[in-house]
């Protein structure tokens, strides 16, 4: 007990100045910090709940992917059977699969093979083990053919539908310029997103919750959506949307598309150099440039209608053709919305809407509330288990306290290298094992005690007491530890945070009471050789 | 110098005489917990049962009253408002539907249309907004650490030590967890995930008690093969008491600062652990001790201070 090896001793000190080294920098401004390149830069990562900001659980409608799959099917259909020269029936989705009905039977077997070529290869990582697959089941029974997507292509298409949003939503948040911004798949079909800092999270919210698809198409003049509507006769290849800034007001589009919103490649706000409202100014690609160029160069003095989700921004003449490949849209917007708008343009479309499922934001004012009031208890805390473990043990209080300091120095310490997030119930998981992590040593003090009463010599009852208190202190932690770690893999955000402190605080205070308290235990009684122990 | 003991040295407290007793007392706690479950239920925070939070800041005193016939005419449901802390902190709570028309982007209509109502005239300190797909998935998954926390305490104990342990301090758990979920049915406090994370301490904690206690037993029944259960449970107890007392006391002592500090966000969560911790003190010595006398404990155990007892099992 009393002989510590000299590399135990090593090991000891170099723990906690480790421990010191890694705490260190978040008694530093960040300026300070980094001035001193021998320290480490990595501050503990406070968590949103603390530093203020927004946590939101998005969910990729997946189900609308394949659901637009199934209609652009429907037309690839339409044009094949076209192509053949095959009369057909009923043709359109049909819950999850398409269906038409073929009117001579002589042509079944033309159109199921010209259909069935329209398949591709798709290939699904999960669950075709990597084998590449068709993405379309076609099947015949009489005249009718049923067209379904196979379940490597849905699983495809969903899997690109997520790696592309989140891409799109990166650049959206990017587009935001905060800081530190947290972007991760979750599960099958959902993203976590986290932003610190925000001042304006309905903004985020905003920008994440258009799909953004955009596109140019011509105004159906054959007659007017009012007309249309009123007498239930919308012409094919048409149809009716409103406007974005009176949603009452119908027009009629084409659904064929001039141009889409994939051919932009610059969008910036501006205003608009005559009436001097904020617009949008756009440019096209070369191909995209082209199209437009020829559709304006074909129907100058006829309206086309700028498509953004379904809505029209604006429906403006073509008063002559535009070659350049580049517009404006203007929509009586404000400042922001424009701003916004060519955010989400240069940013592109997603593949398919997404759903906020969970949101979880905290004011800057909250935060550092709940960091003041965190801080208070925890200092409150530790000085009242301070002062109560130096008047139950005297001296040896004053050693489980030194321990104790050197615990909480681990703690942090760990929290910085890991770069492990701080919440407050984190901190409250600190305030907790300050209080548990005494326990050890009450376990081995009150084991000395009863030495010394069962009438031991000093030296005997210490070396003892830390010996026989070794066994309960392991079980106790690890039982300590077992809950941690279960809340840990059930927790989210703040929870997770308490789970990572409970944790690291479960194994850090096992060190400091069994060697770095047993070393200063030693220390002493080696340097005292006391005949006599109060405790 | 004069030391501070909670507990003075040599007890020699009868606690199996008053074991029945004790466990009487359990069963009714236990009894009267599930029938409060049954009857008044839980109030679940918006976690798990979707909903919508908004906590706000006025200038000045808030008007509740103001705000309630301000928000009630908004067609968002049911509105409940309370003061949060200080007086001008407000905590709107809005519903989710439960006629199950309630989706997913619901909370988020909710809080645009409080926005706009409230305008910039208070500040938003926090929005917290769960749809029902993620509420439901959260009952799912708390209810199933609660019970893989159990079971991994139980085998480890099993393994530790010997089953009947397991089952006296899986039975001890399941108490503490069952009489402070009826404490929070019976004040109708906030049960919510971090109300989980509570539970999760008190059965970490919990464990950790009845493992001194059962470690001491353990050694006792090595030391004095021949004395008598209830009395070398007695002795254990009385052994370890002034270890569980300071330990339960310096750790209270370092949650009523954090309830009394640690401001309003977690101070159920806080208050859930030190009821918690209390409990579990007076479980590890009526409930985990009491269930071995009844089933018994084997009595040749093998006399390595460190074994396991399945290891000695054959021995």
């Amino acid at each position: 007990m009393l002989h510590f090896e000299r590399w135990k001793i090593a090991l000891i000190a170099l723990v906690t100045l480790a421990g010191i080294f890694f705490t260190a920098p978040n008694f530093l401004p960040k300026g300070a910090l980094s001035g001193l390149s021998f320290l480490p830069q990595k501050q503990i990562n406070l968590g949103l709940d603390l530093r203020g900001g927004s946590y939101m659980l998005l969910q990729v409608d997946t189900a609308s992917v394949s659901r637009d799959r199934l209609q652009q099917l429907v037309n690839d259909v339409r044009k094949t059977l076209r192509k053949e020269n095959v009369l057909y029936t009923g043709l359109g989705v049909n819950g999850d699969a398409v269906t038409v009905r073929i009117s001579n039977p002589e042509d079944v077997e033309k159109s199921t093979k010209a259909i069935r070529d329209l398949s591709s290869v798709v290939t699904a990582n999960l669950l075709s083990g990597g084998l590449p697959a068709r993405d379309l089941d076609v099947a015949t029974s009489g005249g009718l053919i049923t067209v379904k997507l196979t379940e490597t292509a849905k699983i495809a298409r969903a899997q690109s539908a997520i790696q592309q949003s989140m891409e799109i939503v990166r650049r959206r948040i990017d587009e935001l310029g905060t800081t530190e911004p947290v972007i991760q798949q979750q599960g099958a079909d959902r993203i976590l997103v986290q932003v610190p800092g925000l001042d304006d999270p309905q903004r985020l919210k905003k920008l994440l919750g258009q799909t953004a698809k955009l596109n140019f198409r011509l105004v159906d003049s054959s007659t007017t959506a009012q007309q249309a509507l009123a007498t239930h006769n919308i012409p094919a290849g048409s149809e009716v949307l409103y406007m974005t800034e009176d949603p009452t007001r119908p027009l009629l589009v084409q659904r064929r598309v001039m141009v889409g919103g994939d051919s932009l490649v610059d969008a910036q706000p501006g205003f608009d150099s005559r009436s001097g409202e904020p617009i949008v100014s756009f440019r096209f690609d070369s191909t995209g440039a082209r199209l437009f160029g020829e559709v304006t160069r074909d129907n100058v003095g006829k309206p086309f209608a700028i498509v953004l989700d379904d809505k029209v921004i604006s429906a403006p003449v073509i008063r002559e053709p535009i070659l350049g490949g580049t517009g404006q849209i203007s929509g009586n917007f404000t400042v922001q919305q424009a701003n916004d708008l060519a955010i989400l343009l240069r940013a592109g479309a997603l593949p398919a809407p997404l759903n906020i499922l969970e949101e979880r934001t905290v004011g800057p004012g909250l935060g550092a509330d709940s960091i003041r009031a965190g801080t208070i208890a925890s200092i409150i805390g530790s000085v009242a288990v301070i002062i109560f473990m130096i008047a139950a043990y005297g001296l040896f209080g004053v050693f489980a306290n030194l321990a104790l300091l050197v615990n909480v120095v681990l703690i942090m310490g760990v929290l910085s290298m890991l770069q492990a997030t701080l919440t407050l119930p984190g901190i409250a998981g600190i305030v907790l094992t300050i209080g548990t992590a005494v326990d050890a040593n009450v376990l081995i003090y009150e084991r000395i005690r009863e030495e010394i009463r069962s009438g031991k010599s000093v030296i005997a009852a210490i070396e003892a007491g830390y010996n026989r208190a070794l066994a309960p202190i392991i079980d106790a932690n690890i039982t300590h530890f077992i809950s941690a770690a279960v809340l840990f893999e059930l927790g989210s955000g703040p929870v997770r945070g308490f789970a990572v402190t409970l944790a690291i605080g479960v194994v850090t205070s096992v060190f400091t009471a069994v060697t770095v308290n047993r070393l200063i235990v030693a220390t002493w009684v080696r340097r005292r050789r006391p005949k006599l122990l109060v405790l | 110098m004069k030391r501070l003991k909670l507990v003075p040295d040599n007890t020699n407290l009868p606690f199996a005489r008053y074991a029945s007793l004790a466990v009487g007392l359990s069963v009714v706690v236990m009894v009267a917990s599930i029938v409060l479950l049954f009857t008044r239920g839980l109030n679940f925070g918006i976690d798990f049962e979707g909903g919508t939070v908004i906590e706000i800041a006025t200038k000045g005193p808030a008007d509740i009253a103001g705000l309630r016939a301000h928000l009630s005419g908004l067609g968002i449901g049911e509105v409940q408002l309370q003061k949060f802390g200080d007086d001008n902190n407000v905590l709107i709570r809005i519903g989710a539907a439960h006629d199950g028309s309630s989706t997913d982007d619901q909370g988020q209509i909710v809080v645009q249309k409080v926005k706009d109502a409230l305008g910039t005239t208070v500040e938003y300190r926090r929005i917290e907004s769960v749809g029902p797909q993620v509420s439901g998935e959260l009952i799912r998954s708390a209810t199933m650490a609660v019970l893989v926390a159990v079971a991994l305490m139980f085998v480890y104990i099993w393994f530790r030590f010997e089953w009947q342990f397991g089952l006296g301090a899986v039975l001890s758990i399941f108490h503490d967890v069952l009489a402070t979920i009826g404490v929070f049915s019976l004040f109708q406090l906030e049960f919510n995930l971090t109300t989980i994370a509570a539970l999760l301490t008190i059965v970490g904690y919990s464990m950790n008690d009845t493992v001194v206690v059962f470690d001491r037993m353990r050694e006792n029944l090595r030391k004095y093969k021949k004395m008598e259960l209830r009395e070398l449970i007695d002795l254990s107890i009385n052994e370890t008491l002034s270890r569980t007392i300071m330990t339960s006391v310096t750790t209270l002592i370092a949650l009523i600062a954090l309830f009394v500090f640690g401001g309003e966000v977690i101070r159920s969560f806080t208050f859930a652990m030190i009821f918690g911790i209390v409990i579990g003190t007076y479980s590890s010595i009526y409930v985990a001790a009491p269930v071995l006398i009844w089933i018994g404990v084997k009595r040749e155990w093998g006399t390595t201070s460190l074994g396991r007892g399945k290891a000695e099992k054959k021995a």
